[in-house]
């Protein structure tokens, strides 16, 4: 579904993808994991066209979607949870949501996605008239998957989810990862928690310093020395 | 007259004028909201709006109104070619470029219009568009006919960008670039459009302010945009900068200060006041008074 080739990305003089090649197939959860800096966050924004590439081909359900605008990354099903949340601080929740569907032009298809959004997250109700800035950090987390979810991606692409979170609160994410998932929507999920990523996903990519150093089945990664001592705090 | 008639009818001036700066005010803050720039030729593009006006109530003998409407759609049009042609290359750049750009712009603006021939350097009488008359609201304070046509078509265009912002695609659009550009963008709008929909809403509501201030001073002239301009930008400051409820408040701050002074018999003190308001609020709150005190959870 989703298919990253030899990608290159720059930040002015500073060499920060190195010729990345990595693949999300539809229907899996695949998780990408690595240290601080590595490179993570950087290839989700390129994916979504917030940055450029400089070299290599990103590809969408066989289209090339390399250094396309962000709005036609959007249209095409891919659906992007930010890192740090990012949701419209000034803005109700409802309004926040609303802007989640901004393409959509259906007013019965926005209900229904907003309906859907409610039954993943009951909290979200709520508080649909609060002001996103008032909201906890675990709520906002919420209101940043649900807003992403109103567009109806068929890829999700989330970028440190449980960041910041209570451990209860990272579990009831990742429960709702999961429920996403059945609903038929592909999931590429970055992560520093390994284990719970791992847990999770189907496949796993190890990314270090710009370079994918490791991949392979998310069980297979689990059990893997060098994936215990570097990621999952000791052997 | 007592001291309480005095104080309505200054009031009642202050806030007729107060809703022309709100008008212009309201430009700098949309564009300061969405690009984090002041439009120092904002001012110049409420002149161009007075003399559009000017020349389609003279040259085509068309009515108030439509000129009204032909110069804000003018000046709109302007609001748009001006940051795609000027602004918009510096967006990365260090942010006193494009601040320095629209100190020339401001400047080529006053200039072009004393070099083209039918319009020069001396003043235009502006054509009465309304008979002045004068109604007793209550006993010795007067509303005039001109008055009331500014204030009628400033709140007219005040209820219209409410709605325009709140409830409109575009505007959602707008709040949510001013508020988070690549979030905005991961929702799929269009953050350049969304900039030039900004642009032309406010240099149309400049527009509108340059006429209505031409109505009431009966004159036009290439450098009438400077006062009002920097006024609206003081009242938009003072309001809180980014603020749109701010940018109303502060026009009418201003406009009521102003003529309070004025009516005090210190007329010739009336701008520096204006301007001391200014630093005196900014010290007390430094956001202005609908400011955002930005506190967000990280
Ligand atoms: N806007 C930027 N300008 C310059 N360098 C940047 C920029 N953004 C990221 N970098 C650099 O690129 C590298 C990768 O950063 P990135 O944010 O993608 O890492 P990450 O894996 O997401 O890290 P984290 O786990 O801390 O979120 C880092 O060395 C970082 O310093
Ligand atoms: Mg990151």
């Amino acid at each position: 579904m989703l298919k990253i080739d030899n990608l290159h990305v720059y930040y002015g003089a500073i060499h920060a993808i190195k010729g990345v090649t990595l693949e999300v197939q539809e229907g899996s959860i695949v998780t990408l994991i690595g240290a601080n800096g590595a490179g993570k966050t950087t290839i989700l924004r390129t994916v979504s066209g917030l940055e450029r590439s400089k070299m290599g081909k990103i590809e969408f359900m066989g289209k090339d979607i390399s250094n396309l605008p962000a709005p036609d990354i959007v249209k095409l099903g891919i659906s992007h949870v930010p890192e740090g949340r990012r949701v419209f601080l000034g803005m109700s929740v409802l309004e926040n949501l609303e802007l989640g569907a901004f393409l959509s032009r259906d007013k019965k298809s926005i209900k229904e996605s907003l309906e859907n959004v409610f039954s993943h997250f009951p909290r979200l109700y709520e508080r649909r008239q609060q002001i996103a800035g008032t909201l906890s950090g675990g709520e906002q987390q919420m209101l940043a998957m649900g807003r992403a979810l109103m567009s109806k991606p068929k890829l999700m692409i989330l970028d440190e989810p449980s960041m910041g979170l209570a451990p209860i609160l990272v579990r009831q994410i990742f429960a709702i990862i999961e429920e996403i998932h059945k609903q038929g929507t592909t999931i590429l999920l970055i992560e520093q928690n390994a284990n719970m990523a791992l847990s999770l996903a189907d496949y796993g990519y190890v990314l270090e310093t710009g370079k994918i150093v490791m991949h392979g089945r998310a069980s297979e990664l689990l059990q893997s020395e060098d994936v215990k001592r570097a990621y999952l705090g000791g052997a | 007259m007592t001291l309480g008639q005095q104080i309505l009818q200054q009031l009642i001036n202050g806030i007729s004028l107060g809703s022309v700066y709100a008008l212009i005010a309201l430009g700098y803050t949309m564009v300061y909201g969405i690009i984090r720039l002041i439009n120092f030729a904002h001012g110049e593009v409420f002149m161009i709006g007075a003399f559009v006006g000017y020349f389609i109530i003279t040259l085509f003998k068309l009515p108030f109104i439509l000129a009204l409407i032909f110069a804000m759609i003018f000046c709109a049009l302007l609001g748009i070619f001006m940051e795609r042609l000027a602004y918009k290359p510096l967006r990365d750049a260090p942010r006193i470029a494009a601040l320095m750009t629209a100190v020339g712009l401001s400047i080529f603006f006053q200039n072009l219009m004393v070099y083209l021939k039918w319009i020069g350097a001396s003043p235009k009488a502006f054509p009465r568009v309304i008979e002045i008359t004068r109604f007793e609201v209550i006993e010795n304070v007067y509303l005039t006919s001109d008055k009331i046509l500014t204030l009628g078509v400033a709140l007219v265009l005040m209820l219209a960008l409410q709605y325009v912002v709140h409830k409109t695609k575009m505007g959602k659009a707008m709040r949510a670039v001013s508020q988070d550009k690549d979030a905005a963008q991961l929702m799929g709008i269009n953050v350049d459009s969304t900039i030039s929909f900004t642009f032309a809403l406010g240099s149309a509501l400049a527009a509108a302010g340059g006429i209505l201030y031409a109505v009431s001073y009966g004159k036009i002239i290439y450098n009438m945009g400077t006062m009002p301009g920097l006024k609206a930008f003081v009242s938009a400051v003072l309001g809180g900068i980014g603020s749109i409820p701010g940018a109303v408040a502060g026009g009418m701050l201003l406009g009521i200060t102003e003529n309070a002074v004025s009516a005090a018999g210190m007329s010739m003190l009336r701008d520096a006041v204006a301007f001391a308001i200014l630093i005196l609020i900014l010290l007390i709150k430094p956001t202005g008074i609908f400011g955002k005190n930005t506190r967000e959870k990280v």
